[in-house]
C-alpha cells in the first residue's frame, strides 16, 4: 500500500493557475526531493499538502484511503509534519514556546490546566540536542542566528511521530556545517522510516539525501525520477526548460 | 556530552535581574516612586489616607479596563469603544435597577450589554477581517448614541429595591481599600497568571507575534481575536457597574475619554501598539501613573484641564521609549 500520494491536484489563484494536474507518490523511508524554478507552484503544493489551501480540483491518498485536509491541524493529525518556507515562527516567544506552539505541554491543577514551562524547556532542549544545534529553550527567536530559528522550525516536527515530514527550503539561510546537520536529520528520519518530501534549490543537498527527484515547472511535473538514473545537468535543464520532459 | 540536557534548558541569555531592568513597567514604577516622594515634600494632602483612598479608587476604574485593552493590544488591535460600552453598560444597568429589578438581574443586564457590543466588534474584526481601528470606532460611536437613546438624555438616581446593596458594591471598602481597588488588584494577578501560564494567555501572544504563524501551527486564530475583544468589552461592563454604584448616578456621558486613558494605561506599562508585547502589571502601573500624575496636579493647583495633555504627552512619550529600545535590541 502506498503511503502517502496526489493525483492529478490543481489550484488556481483567481486567475492564477498555480498547479496543474500535479501527480506526487512517496513511500515510507522515502526522500523525495521537489525541485523548480521560483514560481513553479513548490510551496503551493505542500501548502496543500499540510492542510493550508484546498486543491481546486484532484484527490490526496493516505495510507489507501482518500482524505481531505481542511486545515492544518486536520494534516498534522493524519501525521504530516511542516517546516514552512518562512519558518512560521514567533519573534516574541521563546524558542520552547515556538517549538509546542499550538499544542502546550499542560498540566491540570484542579479545574484549571496550565503550561508546563518546565516540560516544554526539557522536551525542547532534549530535540535541539538531537539535532546538534546550539539553541537554547529559553531564548527568544528575536535574538536568534538563521541556523537556530531553522532548528526551532524542525524541532516542532519533532513533537509528533510523524509518517510525513514536509520541508520547504529548509537549508536556505543556514551556514554550511548546519546545512550538514540538516541533511543529517533528514537521514535520520528516513532511516526511522518518515517519509519527506524536500523542497530546495540547492542541487548538491537534493543528491546528498534524496532517493527520487520530482521536477516542477510552471505550476507542473515535468519529470520524476530516481536519483541514480539522472544528474544534476539533467536536473538542472529540466528546472529552466532547456529539457522539455523526462 | 559533557553539558546535560537540564542545563541547557536552564540556560538563558540574560538573569532575571538584567531583564527586569530592561522592562518598561519597571522604569514606569521608578517615575511613580519618584513622583511620589516629590509630591509627598510638595503638598501635605498627598501622603494622607484619604487622597491614597481616592487615587487609587480613581484609577482603578481605568485600570480594569486596561487588562481587557492589554489583551487586545498585545494581539495587534486596539480598542477604541470601552469608553462609549461603560456608558452603555451603566445607563443599562440604571435602568434595569430603576424598573425594580433585582442587583443580580441589572448587573447581568449590564454585562450582557457589554458582551453583545464586545461580540459585534469581534465577530467583524475576526471573521469579516475588518480593522480594528474602524470597527471600535464605530461602536465608539454607536455605543454612545445608544446610551443616550435609552436614557432620553436623563439622569438615573434611583436604582430600586437594592439600591444599597447596588451602593456598598461601587461605593463600599474592604480593610479601608475602595472595592475597585480590590477588584483590580485580583484581576491583575488573575490576568498575570492567565497571560504566563494559560494557552489562551500564551496565544494572546503569539497572535501579536506572527499571526499567519499561529493559524499554520493550529492556533483558532478567529475564535482568539473574538475572545479578545468580548473579554476588552466585558472589562469595560465590571467598571460600569461599579462605577454607577459609586457615584449614584448613571448619566449617558460617563466614560468619554476613557478609551485614552485606558489605552494610555495599556502602552505606558509596555504594551506595543505593533501587537506582540505587554501585561498585566504594566497595565496597573500605566493607570497608576495617569492618575496620580493627575492628583499632583490638582494637589500643586494646576489647572486641571491640562490633564489630556499629560497624559497624551506620556502615550507618546511611552511609544517613543519602546521604539528606541526596540532599535537597540533589533
Ligand atoms: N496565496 C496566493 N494567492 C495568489 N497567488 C499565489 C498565492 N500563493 C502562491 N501564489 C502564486 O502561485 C505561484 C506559485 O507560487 P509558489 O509559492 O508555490 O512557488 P514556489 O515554487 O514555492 O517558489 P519559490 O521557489 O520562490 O518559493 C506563483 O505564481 C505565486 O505568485
Ligand atoms: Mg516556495
Amino acid at each position: 500500500m502506498r503511503l502517502f500520494e496526489l493525483r492529478g491536484i490543481s489550484k488556481n489563484f483567481g486567475a492564477i493557475q498555480a498547479l496543474t494536474e500535479v501527480d506526487l507518490k512517496i513511500d515510507a523511508g522515502e526522500v523525495l526531493g521537489l525541485m523548480g524554478d521560483n514560481g513553479a507552484g513548490k510551496s503551493t503544493l505542500i501548502k496543500i499538502m499540510a492542510g493550508n489551501f484546498l486543491p481546486s480540483g484532484g484527490e490526496i491518498w493516505l495510507k489507501g484511503a482518500k482524505v481531505e485536509f481542511h486545515n492544518p491541524v486536520d494534516a498534522r493529525r493524519k501525521g504530516i509534519e511542516v517546516v514552512y518556507q518562512d519558518l512560521a515562527l514567533c519573534d516574541n516567544l521563546t524558542a520552547a514556546e515556538n517549538v509546542f506552539l499550538g499544542r502546550e505541554a499542560k498540566r491540570r491543577i484542579g479545574p484549571f490546566s496550565f503550561i508546563d514551562y518546565a516540560t516544554m524547556f526539557r522536551e525542547a532542549a532534549r530535540h535541539f540536542a538531537e539535532l546538534k544545534s546550539e539553541t537554547r529553550p529559553r531564548d527568544l527567536v528575536k535574538q536568534m542566528s538563521g541556523g537556530q530559528r531553522q532548528a526551532v522550525a524542525i524541532a516542532r516536527t519533532r513533537l509528533s511521530n510523524p509518517d510525513i515530514v514536509l520541508m520547504d527550503e529548509p537549508t536556505a539561510a543556514i551556514s554550511v556545517r548546519q546545512v550538514a546537520e540538516v541533511l543529517d536529520l533528514i537521514r535520520r528520519l528516513r532511516d526511522q522510516n518518515v517519509a519527506v518530501i524536500l523542497i530546495s534549490h540547492r542541487m548538491p543537498d537534493v543528491f546528498a539525501v534524496c532517493d527520487h527527484v520530482s521536477v516542477m515547472r510552471r505550476g507542473k511535473v515535468v519529470a520524476d525520477k530516481p536519483i541514480r538514473q539522472t544528474s544534476p545537468e539533467e536536473v538542472t535543464g529540466l528546472i529552466t526548460g532547456a529539457i522539455e520532459f523526462a | 556530552m559533557s553539558v546535560s540536557l537540564e542545563e541547557i534548558a536552564q540556560r538563558r541569555e540574560h538573569g532575571p535581574l538584567r531583564h527586569m531592568v530592561r522592562s518598561q513597567p519597571f522604569w514606569v514604577t521608578v517615575a511613580l516612586v519618584l513622583i511620589c516622594v516629590v509630591m509627598s515634600q510638595v503638598s501635605e494632602v498627598f501622603f494622607t489616607e484619604d487622597n491614597f483612598f481616592n487615587v487609587t479608587r480613581n484609577f482603578a476604574f481605568i485600570g480594569i479596563i486596561a487588562m481587557g485593552m492589554t489583551a487586545v493590544i498585545i494581539t495587534g488591535g486596539i480598542d477604541l469603544s470601552v469608553g462609549s460600552i461603560v456608558g452603555l453598560s451603566g445607563i443599562v444597568v440604571g435602568m434595569v435597577l430603576h424598573a425594580g429589578h433585582s442587583l443580580g438581574a441589572g448587573i447581568a443586564a449590564g454585562l450582557l450589554t457589554a458582551l453583545a457590543c464586545g461580540l459585534v466588534n469581534g465577530i467583524l474584526i475576526a471573521y469579516v477581517r475588518l480593522s480594528s481601528f474602524i470597527v471600535t470606532l464605530g461602536m465608539f460611536g454607536i455605543a454612545r448614541s445608544l446610551a443616550q437613546v435609552l436614557s432620553e438624555n436623563h439622569m438615573i438616581y434611583e436604582f430600586g429595591p437594592d439600591e444599597k446593596l447596588f451602593f456598598a458594591l461601587g461605593g463600599g471598602t474592604i480593610y479601608g481599600f475602595a472595592n475597585p481597588f480590590i477588584l483590580l488588584v485580583a484581576l491583575i494577578v488573575v490576568f498575570m497568571i492567565v497571560f504566563r501560564y494559560t494557552t489562551w494567555g500564551r496565544w494572546v501572544f503569539a497572535l501579536g507575534g506572527n499571526e499567519n504563524a499561529a493559524r499554520l501551527t493550529g492556533v483558532p486564530v478567529n475564535r482568539m481575536k473574538l475572545s479578545v475583544y468580548m473579554l476588552s468589552a466585558l472589562m469595560a461592563g465590571i467598571s460600569a457597574v461599579l462605577l454607577v454604584g459609586w457615584q449614584g448616578a448613571a448619566i449617558n456621558a460617563m466614560g468619554t475619554g476613557y478609551e485614552l486613558r485606558v489605552i494610555a494605561s495599556s502602552v505606558i506599562g509596555g504594551a506595543d501598539l505593533m501587537g506582540g508585547a505587554g501585561g498585566a502589571y504594566g497595565a496597573f502601573i500605566g493607570a497608576a501613573l495617569i492618575e496620580v500624575i493627575r492628583n499632583s496636579l490638582l494637589l500643586a493647583g494646576v489647572d486641571a484641564n491640562w490633564e489630556g495633555t499629560f497624559v497624551g504627552l506620556f502615550i507618546v512619550f511611552a511609544v517613543l521609549l519602546s521604539k528606541f529600545r526596540g532599535m537597540r535590541s533589533g
